[in-house]
């Protein structure tokens, strides 16, 4: 056999190298897709089976005011309307990704524009401390802080989504400010060094250019942030008062789609009218983030060109 | 004069934002702190727990978190790491590419108690796992491995594009040049990943109340064999972390010193999170100099 | 797809019922001998769980061989979860024939504890006694202010429980006579309520008598104090069991863990010390209807 013709012909090691990265990545990409899939199948069959086995009526769900999976109305169906829910997790999270957004780009400008490298060191593990603590702890905190802020300067009892969505804030700016961090890390630095030639002031480099082209990773840190807030559950349900009615105003008691889950999950029983509902939640939630999603990656989209 | 003016004012709010955070996080943590370090003794950090009279500790408590998230991090980490790669290196720009990333990040979204029961219905009564620590290990690495994943596709894609160039004009195959050139590059980027997942687990209650348990079972710290149901190796037994004791203890603790308890818990909580970051940045440091030669 | 993942979870489901057939058969055969061997698995109410832990430990210090492990999850996964056979004890709250979606008949009551409730007010409302109707009009939204009751000017914040809870069950069958309670804040472990009720001004709920504490005010009804011994004779009318369901009879192991709570050493014990009342100090009975006779 002629070697070389054997050489030609045979895949080289790279290209074996190659195939095996593939591989590998491959893999890893299929099983989180796999894992998320299993999940959405779960949630979503679950979620379901109000609407196919106790017969609700999907739209009556979304609209409807009056939670009480307990009890049937005059037509004989559950009354199961999550609006008050929806309207209140919405509330919370828009308020507080509202509240975050600013602070976690200032402080991540700071960070890397600003800062001397020390002081960027000590921000960033002060930040990455945050993340740590416990939902709990957070909430406990809301509750012996925040409440009475707000019920004293304010107004109100104190529990509603005004304090839900300051506590909410707190958590999500750890998230959002170091991922803003990254993404303003990766403009790649001649973008910078060109502007700064250009005779631009620094506000004006920041402002033109690095922001610009860090649109859609700052985005996603914000979509992260939100994902945060909506699934957040322990700490909010100790703020914002847990009462499923339409909120009226930012002070009165409302509730979250999570903390109607969390609260009820416990007490009811599989396969029932009311746990089934709350799988109806979870599915909403899903649904709902899926749909900010979606949105903010077409403000993106459109803000890149 | 007018844009010089404007910039002074500009970074100037800038500056105040990033210093009403820092009195934001100063606060937070000292309020913790403060109230909690005058707990904390030898006794608090390696006596076992009490349900209803004082004087308990956390010792168990506290090697469990440990413990779980060593487990966490060696099932999640190898996943996103090749996840992360592939989104960031070998993703083709098409509808899959983007499903993929949607997915990633509703994952991320998903209240923990949905994963919670979502654990609790499969891995424990299903596959028969029972209250474990490998239980919620796999259920705490659904929460990890979205943000991990990103984390790792973010911190690949800042390494520049020149390094991979020259991996190939070297002859590199594609995977040898990520593992080789842009991975060790990326490092200090995906430390902060790890560390900001590690933080995840720690503080995580509601999804460990379904799956890893509510209870500390005694445990015995001279037993090390994996396979013994004393053992504090064993994977198969039931693990309230920190989190999770400081989340019962607040609900439902009728313990006269629970305040005291749950206060010192957490400042322990926030000195390992504060542990953990500064170890897996010495490591990650020398890690980081040892692959890409820099002094 | 759908199918697929119906068939995997179907062999899943079977494989794990023939485990589990395989183990009872086990711990069955393991009877004949002198001590007691097998594994015991309790979830359901986190009220209950502190005592049950506690006694398991009390318990298997003396009997080596068997292995009881305690989890919370809430009266309804409890029951749901003991009724599907996934877990050998299913603690509640509430009578199994008052939660929906679940066959009381199948279900072995014990009763291990009798628990108290009583109503709690902030101490800023300057009220200590009420009669039933007054709490009823309180719960129901017809008086909204604290000098209706005798108390001051302030307007009342209801903290409810909430619905399905066994507090609230309890609650509503004692108190509400049939009349549904205003819409308002729920919150559902008694550690929050208790904080909450003691720094909200005007606020009322209700709790178990073993977190009402010097930072808040209990409210006599009609002029009866809520202590143990009113609850013994029924004076005090809002108390509840606290229940541990098997489904079926229980084995012998199951059994010899049963009769321990009930014995006189944890009755006399434990039960005391969580702020429980003993079951065999009841001069009256309750049954799943709220029908109240003497014993």
């Amino acid at each position: 056999m002629d070697p070389i013709k054997k050489k030609i012909q045979s895949s080289s090691r790279e290209t074996r190298q190659d195939l095996l990265g593939k591989v590998i990545t491959y893999t890893c990409i299929a099983l989180i897709v796999l894992v998320v899939l299993s999940i959405f199948v779960f949630v979503a069959s679950k979620g379901m089976a109000t609407f196919f086995v106790n017969k609700a009526n999907f739209w009556d769900f979304l609209t409807g005011k009056n939670w009480n999976p307990s009890m049937v109305d005059s037509k004989g169906k559950p009354m199961l309307g999550a609006l008050p829910m929806i309207a209140g997790s919405f509330g919370v999270t828009i308020l507080a990704v509202l509240f975050a957004t600013p602070f976690a780009i200032g402080t991540a400008l700071y960070m890397t524009e600003i800062a001397s490298h020390k002081g960027e060191r000590i921000l960033q593990s002060v930040i990455e401390l945050l993340v740590g603590i416990p939902s709990v702890v957070y909430g406990f905190i809301g509750l012996s802080v925040i409440v009475p802020f707000v019920r004293n300067n304010i107004g109100g009892s104190g529990y509603g989504i005004l304090s839900g969505s300051f506590v909410l804030f707190v958590m999500v700016l750890p998230t959002v400010t170091s991922m803003t961090v990254d993404s303003l890390r990766a403009v790649p630095r001649f973008y910078k060094e060109a502007s700064l030639a250009l005779g631009a002031t620094k506000w004006q480099t920041i402002y033109k250019v690095i922001l610009r082209s860090s649109t859609s990773g700052i985005l996603t840190a914000i979509i992260f942030g939100m994902a945060r807030a909506f699934g957040e559950a322990l700490a909010v349900q100790m703020v914002i008062g847990n009462a499923a009615v339409m909120p009226t105003s930012l002070l009165s008691s409302a509730s979250t789609l999570t903390s109607v889950l969390t609260m009820g999950i416990g007490n009811t029983v599989m396969g029932t009218v009311a746990n089934n509902a709350l799988w109806s939640l979870a599915l909403i939630l899903l649904l709902m983030s899926l749909f900010f999603n979606i949105v903010v990656r077409l403000i993106g989209r459109k803000g890149r060109m | 004069m007018k844009i010089k003016l404007q910039n002074k004012i500009a970074i100037n709010i800038i500056r105040i934002i990033a210093a009403l955070v820092v009195v934001i996080l100063l606060f937070l943590l000292g309020d913790i702190l403060i109230s909690g370090v005058p707990h904390i003794s030898w006794h608090f950090l390696t006596s076992a727990s009490q349900s209803f009279a004082s004087g308990g500790g956390i010792g168990v408590q506290l090697f469990n978190s440990i413990y779980l998230l060593l487990l966490t991090l060696i099932i999640s980490f190898p996943i996103s790491l090749g996840a992360g790669i592939f989104l960031s290196e070998y993703a083709p720009k098409n509808i899959f590419t983007s499903i993929v990333r949607m997915a990633i990040e509703v994952l991320s979204s998903l209240p923990s108690v949905v994963v919670g029961l979502f654990g609790f219905l499969l891995f424990v009564v299903q596959f028969q796992m029972g209250f474990s620590i490998l239980s919620g290990a796999i259920a705490l690495t659904f929460f990890n491995l979205p943000l991990l994943t990103r984390n790792i596709e973010e911190s690949l894609r800042a390494v520049p594009d020149l390094q991979r160039e020259a991996g190939m004009a070297l002859g590199l195959s594609k995977w040898r040049t990520v593992t080789r050139v842009i991975l060790p590059e990326a490092l200090p980027g995906i430390i902060t990943g790890v560390v900001l997942g590690a933080g995840r687990v720690f503080g995580e209650a509601a999804a460990l109340i379904y799956t890893a348990g509510q209870s500390a079972t005694n445990i015995d710290f001279g037993n090390w064999n994996p396979f013994n149901a004393a053992s504090p190796l064993n994977l198969m037994r039931p693990a309230e972390t920190l989190a999770v004791h400081i989340w019962k203890i607040n609900s439902e603790g009728v313990m006269p010193d629970a305040s005291a308890v749950s206060a010192g818990a957490s400042a322990v909580l926030i000195i390992v999170v504060l542990l953990f970051n500064i170890f897996a940045r010495i490591i990650g440091n020398s890690l980081y100099r040892k692959l890409t030669a820099t002094k | 797809m759908k199918n697929l993942t119906k068939i995997t979870a179907l062999i899943i489901a079977s494989s794990a019922l023939l485990v589990g057939c395989g183990k009872s058969g086990a711990s069955n055969g393991s009877t004949s001998s002198s001590e007691a061997s097998g594994k015991i698995t309790v979830v359901g109410s986190t009220a209950l769980q502190p005592l049950v832990e506690k006694a398991a430990e009390n318990y298997q210090a003396d009997n080596a061989k068997v292995s009881i492990t305690v989890q919370g999850g809430g009266s309804g996964t409890g029951l749901s979860q003991v009724q599907s056979g996934a877990v050998t004890i299913g603690n509640s709250d509430i009578f199994a024939e008052q939660q929906k979606g679940i066959k009381a008949d199948k279900l072995v009551d014990h009763k291990v504890a009798v628990v108290g409730m009583a109503p709690v007010v902030n101490k800023d409302s300057g009220v200590k006694n009420v009669t039933m109707a007054q709490l009823r009009d309180i719960f129901t939204g017809k008086i909204t202010n604290w000098k209706d009751v005798g108390g001051k000017d302030e307007s009342i914040v209801l903290i409810n429980r909430p619905e399905g809870s066994g507090t609230r069950a309890t609650f509503e069958a004692a108190v509400m006579n049939g009349q549904s309670a205003k819409k308002s804040q729920e919150q559902d472990s008694n550690g929050t309520v208790q904080k909450m009720v003691a720094q909200t001004p005007g606020a009322v709920s209700y709790l178990a008598f073993s977190y009402v504490k010097p930072t808040i005010q209990e409210l006599s009804i009609d002029g009866v104090k809520p202590t143990d011994d009113n609850v013994t004779n029924n004076k005090w009318k809002i108390w509840s069991y606290e229940h541990m369901y098997t489904k079926g009879q229980p084995n012998k192991v199951t059994k010899g863990f049963l009769k321990y709570m009930t014995s006189d050493k944890v009755q006399k014990g434990l039960v005391k010390d969580l702020g429980y009342i003993s079951i065999n100090q009841m001069n009256v009975q309750k049954d799943a209807n709220n029908k109240v006779t003497s014993k």
